[in-house]
């Protein structure tokens, strides 16, 4: 019964949404009839994917603090409010990935900006948003895509590494600290798949061994509805 | 962007005036420990919109900027009241800027990114009604790439939307900041709820405070359109009934409720538009105390709190606050005043 919440009318943005596990699931939640806004940095990519899903398309950067707003505002006034924020856009750090003794300071900086500096500003201009949608008992979710390079320490994944565990951390006591309002974080683990961003780090992969980015992000959309139904409190209705 | 390490952010003080008109000095950061279990507080969660917009008249070629002043209808981004200014920036008084270019029907001014029309004049050469050529998404998409908050003159920093959005900023529908707003932070929301204070959102589209043109400014405040969710209005009618405070976190949340609310005092859900002004004649039903700024004797926003106060006590409070260095604006010192029960 708890899996059968209805996703229709939910308005959920997802940044990242032109590639690998974003284009899954904005393409997925548009199915579903999700109300959906992406965020992407290229212009012809982000409207070649609004024309194909129906899903809002924002073209933005989100490691640039002054992207953050613009992004927010656009979401927020052509959702009317949002439930879910999916901060998915990910940068890898230096590429080809590096030793930390050999990453430039740069490249560490760059993943810090996507990978928790940006989550952290578009979820704090977000958050007024979310927490309205968990007063009016239309529960609120933030997901942070998460990788086990948080938690293992793997050669040569330093900047991404270190950027996603503080991201994990990040999620964690923000969990902690919004419970009170009522606005859910959970940090995903979606797998090694087979992405653009996968390519980059490990170029000769072998596919076969890589999950599809389609698989994941399934997967995700029902971590999602079942976060979602024990928050609203209503198992099968509809979004308004 | 106001630096967010700037002092002045964080020591912002706060006048509480109670009903005997005894007043306290303190500062923000002790709102948390006001008001008692049972209270209710409720605040205006609209967003600001990125209001002002400069570009080119096309008929003249002149410079203009345009501020979105008023909906037309509301949360349709295509059409609004505006106000044109001529040249210049918000380091000018608002009431030094030159006048805009002559403005007729059908005129095009360009916005940046954004293509709009002059509809029709409202009784005033510098007051029309525009729409964009767009919809929705482009509109907005424009509006966020091109727009800027409408800028004060005392505050010199250009502002960004980092500046003007309250922490509890959800629904983009306020031209200004529904500035009493930025007193709370979701550490004094996170203490009134240990303490049993609850806590109740409206939305409501905050207007312009001023046009820069005395005749103009009388016209103010342009209606208003608001939304009390159904949760808040129950919230609202039973701590009234049950003898429970309720303390309004700025003016545009007196607008509301007291615009929402009936004969006998029940505020009902739903959408509404507020207009007219309150003032010294206005029977407050629903509010009992309001968190504002400071403000001044002859602003719409002081005038309001005639509705709370007399004459007596607010010239009271207004030398108070000129005796004691409150700071008079939109991101300036607060004043929480309890209404004086008649």
């Amino acid at each position: 019964m708890e899996a059968d919440i209805d996703l229709k009318g939910l308005r959920v943005a997802v940044t990242g949404g032109t590639s690998g596990l974003g284009l899954a699931l904005v393409r997925r939640l548009a199915v579903e009839g999700a109300r959906v806004a992406f965020v992407a940095r290229s212009a012809p990519a982000v409207e070649r994917i609004a024309n194909e899903t129906g899903a809002l398309g924002i073209v933005g950067d989100i490691g640039r603090k002054d992207d953050i707003y613009p992004i927010a505002l656009q979401m927020t006034g052509n959702l009317g409010g949002l439930d879910v924020l999916i901060n998915n856009a990910s940068s890898l750090g230096p590429t080809p990935l590096a030793p930390l003794a050999d990453t430039e300071c740069e490249d560490l900086e760059q993943a810090l900006a996507v990978n928790v500096l940006g989550p952290f500003r578009l979820t704090k201009a977000l958050f007024g948003a979310l927490a309205a949608s968990a007063r009016n008992e239309r529960g609120a979710l933030v997901i942070n895509i998460s990788s086990d390079a948080a938690i293992n320490a793997y050669s040569g994944w330093g900047a991404y590494g270190a950027s996603k565990a503080a991201l994990r951390h990040l999620t964690a006591i923000w969990a902690e600290e919004a419970k009170a309002d009522r606005v859910g974080f959970l940090s995903i683990d979606p797998g090694d798949m087979d992405t653009p961003l996968h390519a980059l780090a490990i170029p000769d992969a072998d596919p076969l061994t890589l999950r599809r980015p389609e698989d994941s992000a399934a997967e995700l959309v029902e971590t999602m509805r079942a976060a979602l139904s024990s928050r609203t409190g209503q198992l099968d209705g509809a979004h308004p | 962007m106001i630096p967010a390490d700037r002092p002045d952010r964080r020591s912002a003080k706060l006048l509480a005036v109670d009903a005997s008109g005894r007043m306290r000095h303190s500062t923000r950061a002790d709102l948390a420990s006001l008001f008692s279990q049972g209270d209710l507080v409720v605040a205006n969660d609209a967003a600001t919109l990125p209001a002002s917009l400069r570009g080119t008249h096309c008929a003249s070629g002149e410079p203009i900027e345009v501020r979105l002043a008023a909906w037309v209808s509301v949360r349709d981004p295509t059409r609004f009241v505006a106000l044109a200014f001529g040249a210049g920036d918000h380091r000018t008084r608002t009431e030094d800027r030159p006048p805009p270019p002559m403005l007729s029907p059908d005129d095009r001014i360009s916005l940046g990114p954004l293509a709009a029309v002059v509809e029709r004049l409202l009784g005033h050469p510098r007051l029309f009604a525009l729409r964009f050529l767009g919809n929705r998404e482009t509109v907005l998409g424009g509006l966020a790439r091109h727009g800027q908050p409408i800028q004060y003159a005392h505050v010199p920093e250009p502002l960004a939307l980092w500046d003007v959005w309250t922490s509890i900023a959800a629904d983009p529908i306020a031209f200004e900041p529904p500035s009493a707003g930025f007193a709370l932070d979701w550490r004094t929301l996170s203490a009134w709820r240990r303490r049993g204070i609850g806590l109740a959102t409206l939305t409501h589209a905050a207007g312009i405070s001023s046009t820069g043109d005395p005749t103009l400014d009388l016209r103010l405040p342009f209606d208003e359109p608001y939304c009390i969710p159904e949760r808040t209005a129950a919230a609202v009618n039973q701590a009234k009934s049950e003898g429970r405070y309720i303390v309004a976190i700025g003016t545009t949340v007196v607008r509301a409720l007291e615009s929402a609310a009936g004969a006998d005092g029940n505020v009902r859900a739903g959408e509404g538009i507020a207009s007219g002004r309150i003032g010294r004649d206005t029977r407050l039903r629903v509010v009992d105390a309001i968190l504002t700024g400071i403000h001044q004797p002859g602003e719409s926003h002081f005038e309001l709190l005639r509705a709370f106060a007399d004459h007596a006590a607010l010239e009271h409070i207004s030398a108070a606050v000129v005796k004691h260095g409150y700071r008079a604006h939109e991101f300036g010192d607060s004043m929480l005043i309890e209404r004086v029960k008649t």
